[in-house]
């Protein structure tokens, strides 16, 4: 089992949701964060008090898998969120040790789809 | 730092100030032109008690103005101040505050004849205007001395302990603003029998305001993250639907103080619009040249400098010098804000001096240079209609203003802190003061 964290552009979720859901891989958790990479920010003025470099908006996935969707969930996510400009993200792959559905209690592999 | 404000302004004191001071002009300046017998006027009373409804809803609506500014965990504190002033002022000024600055006292302020509203009766009271019932001008002279304390708050946003803020806070109203009142507007008051004019409060508010913001927020010191950090406003929008709420009061503010539904008041009304609006324009246009773009807040404040300029001048002048004031106060404003405050670094938060003092001043000596009594004959002629000497009193009454302000706002500051200790620890500050003074969260994170 693994678990994957993706960071992307906040306007390609929609297209990384439609990519994931055509490979099968419909259970999602989605959150905003901050945060920043090579691109740089926007300069922000208040009162004449200039602010660069600032942390941008960014959406962040994350989606236990079993190993053999690792891969096609690496594929749908670039799909989705691939516009070949700076700021694209990335995706994180982590070992998953244990994965429980509150519902009934299942575990394991069974549990994450 | 502080010592050298104190020291330049002293001397400039000493220097020039009480040259007038021995004139003869006695004539009191009336706000209105009616000399008729007391007799009260349903349409000048309901328009002064509209009036002062108007000037209450600019201290929630500053509250906005300033919470927006401030940071997330901050802002029920601004919130909570401008309401506490509310309520305590509401009361401080009907038991004493509008005797000691409306009673016929001395020259120095009004006394205890009034105390309680003992005296301050339904009928008018015709030396300050015949035609409405002596406690509607009360009570609208009551939401000036509300909001103005208030103004005061961006200057020490963030950082003021709430216990020696509102201590701090009925002291000058007793002791700062009630005496300038007087003085200025007053039966009896000195800067009024010298022929000061100042229409709705550029000195009585914004100078006055203006300075105790200056003193306070040297005096307190910067903001802990102020040289690290920079720290933008947490919701602008609140800060727009703020600005609108205080352009909205301040036809209430200047064109009610005209105390007669007339065509003085229109003309109040038309210039305090068409300087908010000169201003605002002016703003984001300098925003757009030096910044890259016109911003929202650089509007806005635009927008509030250009109401401050035109508050003293609102009765006395018309559209064209409401357009040169309003067009003025920004570029003197914009420098001020953007050049002045980061050059000299000291942390006047939310630039409570640099928008109300600075604007202030302008008003009250560009009321000297525009001036006419075709707009007023109760007024006077000011420099461009051929009278430089009211321009002369005009800097007299701006002067004696920034001086007592500054050092009675001092020294009442010392006293509290003496007392009580005026800043929050370290610790509370980073926690935000709306946990640690209020045990309050503005923005719940979950439900």
């Amino acid at each position: 089992m693994k678990l994957i964290i993706a960071i992307v552009q906040p306007h390609r979720l929609e297209q990384v949701k439609d990519e994931l859901y055509k490979e099968e891989v419909n259970l999602i958790t989605v959150s905003e964060v901050l945060g920043h990479g090579r691109q740089k920010g926007v300069t922000e003025v208040y009162r004449g008090m200039k602010e660069t470099g600032n942390l941008l908006r960014k959406i962040r996935l994350e989606i236990a898998v079993n190993d053999n969707f690792v891969e096609p969930t690496i594929r749908a996510i670039t799909k989705g969120a691939q516009t070949g400009e700076m700021g694209d993200g990335k995706i994180f792959v982590l070992p998953l040790e244990e994965c429980v559905r509150i519902r009934t209690s299942e575990r394991g592999s069974n549990a994450i789809g | 730092m502080r010592i050298m404000f104190l020291f330049f302004v002293l001397s400039a004191f000493s220097g020039s100030v009480f040259a007038d001071a021995g004139a003869s002009l006695s004539v009191p300046v009336a706000l209105s032109t009616s000399a008729t017998p007391a007799k009260i006027d349903s349409g000048d009373t309901s328009w002064v008690l509209i009036s002062a409804a108007l000037v209450m809803l600019m201290t929630p609506g500053l509250a906005f103005f300033y919470g927006g500014l401030v940071r997330r965990k901050n802002i029920l504190g601004v919130l909570m101040q401008c309401f506490i002033i509310l309520a305590a002022l509401s009361i401080q000024w009907v038991l004493l505050g509008y005797s000691l600055s409306f009673a016929p006292g001395s020259g120095f302020w009004g006394g205890f004849a009034w105390v309680g509203l003992r005296g301050v009766g339904l009928e008018p009271y015709p030396d300050y205007s015949a035609t409405i019932p002596h406690q509607a001008f009360m009570i609208f002279q009551a939401m000036f001395a509300v909001i103005t304390p208030a103004l005061i708050i961006g200057a020490f946003a963030e950082r003021m302990k709430f216990s020696a803020f509102l201590v701090f806070t009925l002291l000058w109203a007793t002791f700062v603003y009630d005496p300038i009142a007087h003085w200025v507007w007053g039966v009896g008051g000195w800067l009024r029998n010298l022929g000061a004019l100042d229409f709705a409060g550029g000195t009585v508010v914004h100078i006055n305001a203006g300075m105790a913001a200056l003193v306070t927020a040297l005096v307190i010191g910067k903001r802990n993250c102020y040289d690290k950090y920079a720290t933008p406003p947490h919701n602008l929008p609140f800060s727009v639907l703020g600005a609108a709420l205080l352009w909205f009061g301040w036809f209430g503010f200047n064109a009610g103080s005209a105390l007669s539904a007339n065509g003085l008041a229109a003309n109040a009304f038309v210039v305090t619009n068409t300087s908010a609006a000169a201003a605002a324009l002016t703003w984001a246009l300098l925003d757009w040249k030096f910044t890259g773009n016109p911003t929202v807040l650089g509007t806005i404040t635009g927008a509030v400098a250009g109401l401050v300029a035109i508050t003293p001048a609102a009765g006395f002048v018309g559209v064209g010098a409401a357009i040169i004031i309003g067009i003025c106060v920004s570029v003197l404003c914009f420098i001020a804000v953007t050049v002045v405050k980061h050059k000299l670094g000291y942390d006047d938060s939310l630039d409570a001096f640099g928008v109300h003092g600075i604007g202030g001043i302008w008003g009250s000596v560009a009321t000297g240079l525009f001036a006419s009594k075709a707009i007023n004959p109760a007024g006077a002629d000011g420099l461009f209609a051929g009278n430089p000497r009211q321009l002369g009193i005009q800097l007299v009454a701006t002067v004696v203003t920034i001086v007592y302000a500054f050092l009675a706002t001092y020294i009442l500051y010392m006293i509290v802190d003496k007392i009580m200790g005026v800043r929050v620890a370290q610790k509370e500050e980073a926690m935000g003061l709306d946990l640690t003074q209020h045990n309050e969260r503005a923005y719940t994170m979950l439900e």
